[in-house]
């Protein structure tokens, strides 16, 4: 059964329509790359995704056991987050609020499961150190550690390499591609083509003209292909 | 030592007293919230708001706390909803709606005939002006805030921290930032009687940013920015009488001394690292 199904999705920003009957299903174990060129309605559709938009026509349903906020979301920074003074853990914890309702404190179980996210991550010597005083890799690596606390079924990374330097963009991919392998289902929305086409099971492509969803297969032979390569090298 | 205990003898420094460090307290905790969020300057215009409407009060012949705090609320809503999601900017908005309540203030004192009004208390303070029922209010309300940073301690890091992952992940951001907005709107107007409209803002900011140079987990800032309003607070306050200054204004220059230390100790720390 599909995690997230969508039948004839619309979705408006600022009373523009930017995504009409749109149709696409992510089923477990997915690793499915949004693509798509600014103003395309990746960010529209990521906050409907995450049921912080309403959509003005068609359905996006829930299925296999997916909670609404059982959304693992890796948002892209903000400014004022590169210099505030909290904690590793803190942060990672953090993940864990969906799960508490309205408990004050966190569990002795919520500290276990940050504390192995924060092993997987590979940031576990890390944990006392403050969030501003790492590097934008080991920041990633924080808020996608915070992402696995809220969930165990679907990450929802909204360009998780965007600053990064090559190295780390690789390494962050690697990671991305364990997690995925390890059960969880992936969406990624990217301007990497390169990396989407090399790690993704299925693409959606959200230019208007040339509007795809499918396998990988699929795409690589269809017209939406032909189009992204062309706009990559332009652009 | 002497002029400690004369100083406790005069129940309208008791009053003072009590109602600043509860004020320092709240203002602290609400501060280092505000001040990451960037929200800093909507403490500014608030409390340009609270003075415009406490003249416009006294000049009316009204009770001055139950016009100013109403009006004051509205416009915290009023400035969070414009800088999350206004067609005019954030800062904009904000220089725009504090300079507007200034001048109406302003223009209602100088209507206002024989000038029996003192507009130097409203801008910069006065420990005369805090009444018996301020003390009851502050006390509620630094009951509210300290309840509101226990219970929802883990909610507000996570709103503070990231709005977007909170929301998405089920935590009603709005819900919390209108209520960090409320308890701000009451601090501030409550606190004006004693800092002045011009100053109170300051007690707000300064505490967060200076723990913000030394501590680097959101609890210790917190923490620790409570330690310093308060104390601070205090000793402005003996400094005041002592040398007969003005209270707020001794405050501040506290504070300010108390910036410059941390602001040492943070880059004496970080060269070390």
């Amino acid at each position: 059964m599909a995690l997230i199904k969508t039948e004839n999705l619309t979705l408006s920003y600022e009373n523009m329509t930017v995504i009409e009957n749109m149709s696409f299903e992510v089923n477990p174990g997915d690793y499915l790359c949004i693509v798509g060129e600014n103003g395309s309605g990746k960010s529209t559709l990521v906050k409907a995704l995450l049921s912080l938009k309403r959509p003005v026509g068609g359905s996006i349903t829930f299925g296999g056991g997916l909670l609404r906020r059982e959304i693992g979301y890796l948002p892209q920074q903000t400014n004022a987050q590169r210099d505030f003074p909290a904690s590793v853990s803190e942060v990672v914890i953090s993940g864990c609020l969906n799960s508490r309702g309205i408990r004050p404190f966190y569990s002795p179980k919520e500290r276990k499961k940050a504390a192995e996210n924060m092993e997987k991550l590979g940031i576990t010597e890390l944990k006392n150190r403050s969030y501003r005083e790492l590097s934008g890799g080991q920041q990633q690596r924080v808020l996608l550690a915070r992402a696995l606390c809220a969930t165990k079924k679907l990450l929802l990374l909204d360009e998780p390499v965007s600053g990064l330097d090559p190295m780390v963009t690789a390494e962050m991919y690697e990671l991305i591609s364990q997690i995925n392998k390890s059960g969880v289902t992936v969406i990624m929305v990217t301007h990497d083509m390169t990396a989407a086409l090399k790690y993704a099971s299925h693409i959606l492509c959200m230019t208007e003209e040339n509007r795809f969803y499918g396998t990988l297969e699929k795409f690589l032979v269809s017209d939406a292909a032909a189009f992204m390569k062309g706009s990559a090298v332009r652009g | 030592m002497g002029e400690i205990i004369e100083m406790f003898s005069a129940p309208v420094l008791v009053r003072a007293l009590i109602v600043g460090v509860l004020v320092s307290l709240c203002a602290a905790l609400l501060g280092v919230s505000l001040v990451l969020k960037r929200y800093s300057m909507i403490g500014d215009g608030l409390s340009h708001v609270g003075f415009g409407a406490l003249a416009v009060a006294t000049v009316m012949d009204l009770a001055p706390m139950a016009v100013a705090i109403p009006v004051v609320i509205l416009a915290a809503f009023l400035l969070l909803r414009l800088s999350s999601n206004g067609k005019i900017k954030g800062d904009a908005a904000i220089a725009l709606i504090s300079t507007s309540a200034l001048a109406i203030g302003v223009m209602a004192v100088s209507m206002s005939r024989g000038m029996n009004v003192d507009i130097n208390s409203y801008l910069f303070g006065s420990i005369i002006s805090v009444s018996r029922g301020d003390v009851v209010t502050s006390v509620i309300l630094a009951l509210a805030v300290l309840l509101m940073f226990i219970f929802f301690y883990t909610k507000i890091f996570a709103i503070t921290f990231d709005e977007s992952f909170a929301k998405a992940t089920g935590t009603n951001a709005d819900l919390y930032n209108m209520l960090i907005a409320l308890l701000t709107a009451v601090t501030i107007v409550i606190g004006m009687r004693l800092m002045g409209s011009m100053l109170i803002s300051s007690l707000i900011i300064f505490p967060a940013l200076s723990s913000m140079r030394v501590f680097r987990s959101f609890r210790s800032v917190t923490i620790c920015s409570a330690v310093i309003s308060v104390t601070a607070f205090v000793i402005g306050m003996f400094i005041s009488y002592i040398a007969d200054t003005p209270c707020g204004a001794s405050i501040v220059c506290v504070n300010i001394a108390v910036f410059v230390i941390f602001f040492a100790a943070g880059a004496v720390r970080s060269r070390k690292v």
